[in-house]
């Protein structure tokens, strides 16, 4: 499960690449965490693959798995699109939340999953980052974020731009209690979420060429008669502006994050 | 569907402009054409207050967009010069350079210090370039993350004044952190131990806005609005045609009542008759009177009770249900 950015299958054995389209070992691919072997392209994972290849193993436990949207605006077919991505999902909306170890430490956590109406942040989204980072910081435990998302949800109105403030509101919480909070942003980190939580983790660690901006691409274009640089709005430009800390590979995320864990937790013990 | 507010207001703008000539002719007129000039200004002023009940009793979402973008109504700097005193406006984020799309600076509001910031419009064309629209980039917000900042350290009272379609979402501004700078600006909102009021006195428009409106009191302009995104945006989106802002602006619900009923801001301030632009006095009297009265009502607050009143206010936002997880 890929989500909309399946790498196609051939057939059981063979799987196309979306980055350079080649054919690779379905094995091969999986044992690469999803990642081309020919071009290095990362492909979306859904929460539960994150979970898997980031925590220790089981060790994932989810909270907050009870929380669903509600259509208060009525808007147009906002209520048949909330039924279709939880029937293709099988979770109840865009971001997981829960608790896990990670080499022993344990973390609060929130994983968003692009699959499920792009990763936007409604009511429920905010919701659970919001408890993500409030257990972390009631528990004095670092919180670990995944990020995935096109932005707000525009179908529950200015209830999703409240979101913006509330989870940063926690943030504030996390750096009260001194509880670290570290953001991971995948493929792609936008908008509403990118101007708000995510961007003021303590650590932003993003994985290679993510999408991560303000504003559609095209619409940043057409606002400028600039040249726009060719990675504009991917990983590798935020780092160079100075706006995350590093590029991570998947395959070395999780040490990464253990090692950042480690540390940040040391001052408090 | 009127694409703008002059186009919406069409029929007023050319009663005002027929009254200005009845009136100039009035002046000029001998004593025994006076009362038939008086009697023309008259039913003028009568007609055109018949059409503005007309208009104004049945504002929907979408009218209330094209009023919260009328060129004339008054814009942050017209509120702070009229309500504050002493104004100095303070400039720069101290890294990158000025923004003139948030203006703020150190002011006494009624005998009182404080913290005045906020979205500034131009009028005519090269003000509006001036201005960027309103539309503020990273220095912009990091301005006012230094002024906040400020206002905690000397004990001053924040007082933000929200009017913008959007932040800036050029290229420069994304290269130099757009949204760590809007992010920034929430968190210290948060962190601070001095009251502060926000006021939506035209467009609140997207991150842009609650960059600058995570306060203990938030309060809104009756035809102002507030959404998650402009209305074409959304439509756009939704269905790959920017012309149905209006079916947006109805979806999103994006007016003043709408917010205050789902608890999202705490007051609606009442426009005068015709609309904010149709009496600077009166609306600018209202406006204060609001300030007033809620930093009046924050003031017992201790600095603790503040951060917590935010946050629980801010906590509280959100419609989700929660069934018991099944097992």
């Amino acid at each position: 499960m890929l989500g909309k950015k399946k790498a196609t299958g051939l057939d059981g054995s063979f799987v196309q690449c979306l980055g350079c389209k080649k054919t690779l070992f379905r094995r091969e691919f999986e044992e690469n965490l999803f990642v081309c072997q020919m071009c290095g392209h990362h492909h979306r994972l859904s929460w539960r693959q994150r979970a898997e290849i980031t925590f220790d193993e089981g060790s994932f436990s989810e909270a907050d798995a009870g929380l669903r949207s509600v259509d208060t605006l009525e808007f147009p077919e906002y209520r048949e699109k909330l039924e279709s991505a939880i029937a293709k999902t099988g979770i109840n909306d865009s971001v997981v939340s829960g608790r896990a170890t990670l080499d022993g430490v344990p973390v609060s956590t929130a994983i968003a999953d692009f699959s499920f109406m792009g990763g936007s942040m409604g009511s429920v989204a905010g919701e659970k980052i919001t408890r993500t980072l409030e257990r972390a910081a009631t528990d004095r435990i670092p919180a670990i974020v995944f990020c995935a998302s096109g932005g707000a949800r525009m179908q529950e109105g200015l209830l999703s731009l409240m979101q913006m403030a509330k989870t940063t509101a926690a943030v504030a919480k996390c750096r009260e209690a001194g509880a670290p909070y570290i953001a991971v942003f995948t493929d792609p980190t936008m908008a509403g979420v990118l101007a708000s939580y995510a961007s003021v983790a303590d650590v932003i660690l993003a994985e290679p060429k993510s999408l991560v901006g303000f504003a559609g691409a095209r619409v940043a274009a057409q606002a400028q008669v600039m040249k726009v640089p060719d990675d504009f709005q991917k990983a590798e430009f935020a780092l160079r502006s100075g706006m995350i800390d590093k590029v991570v590979e998947r395959r070395a995320m999780r040490s990464t994050l253990s090692s950042l864990v480690r540390v940040l937790i040391g001052g408090s013990r | 569907m009127a694409k703008s507010w002059k186009e919406w207001e069409k029929p007023l703008l050319e009663i005002d402009e027929a009254l200005e000539k009845a009136r100039e002719i009035a002046k000029k007129c001998s004593p025994t054409e006076q009362v038939a000039a008086e009697e023309r200004i008259a039913y003028f002023e009568q007609r055109r207050d018949n059409i503005i009940r007309v208009m104004y009793s049945r504002l929907g979402p979408w009218e209330k967009v094209l009023v919260a973008r009328a060129e004339t109504r008054p814009y942050a700097l017209d509120y702070i010069t009229t309500l504050f005193t002493d104004f100095v406006e303070l400039g720069g984020d101290r890294r990158f350079g000025d923004d003139h799309a948030i203006v703020g600076g150190t002011a006494m509001f009624q005998g009182k210090p404080v913290i005045v910031v906020g979205q500034q419009k131009g009028r005519n064309i090269q003000d509006r370039q001036y201005r960027n629209f309103a539309m503020a980039k990273p220095e912009g917000y990091r301005k006012a993350i230094r002024l906040f900042e400020m206002a905690d350290r000397f004990r001053l009272p924040i007082v933000s004044f929200v009017d913008t379609p959007a932040a800036d979402p050029g290229v420069e501004s994304e290269s130099r952190g757009i949204s760590e700078a809007i992010a920034a600006s929430i968190l210290k909102m948060f962190e601070l131990n001095v009251p502060s009021v926000a006021v939506i006195i035209g467009e609140g428009g997207s991150g842009g806005a609650i960059g600058i409106a995570a306060a203990n009191k938030v309060l809104m302009l009756e035809h102002s609005v507030y959404s998650v995104i402009p209305p074409e945006g959304c439509a756009a989106i939704l269905w790959r045609q920017p012309a149905e802002g209006a079916k947006a602006a109805a979806a999103l619900q994006l007016t003043a009542q709408s917010a205050l009923d789902r608890g999202l801001i705490d007051e609606v301030l009442p426009e005068p008759f015709g609309g904010a632009h149709r009496d600077w006095e009166t609306v600018t009297k209202t406006v204060g009177n609001a300030i007033e009265a809620s930093l009046h009502t924050l003031d017992s607050l201790s600095p603790a009770d503040l951060r917590e009143q935010r946050y629980a206010k801010f906590r509280a936002m959100g419609r989700v249900a929660e069934a018991a997880p099944s097992a």
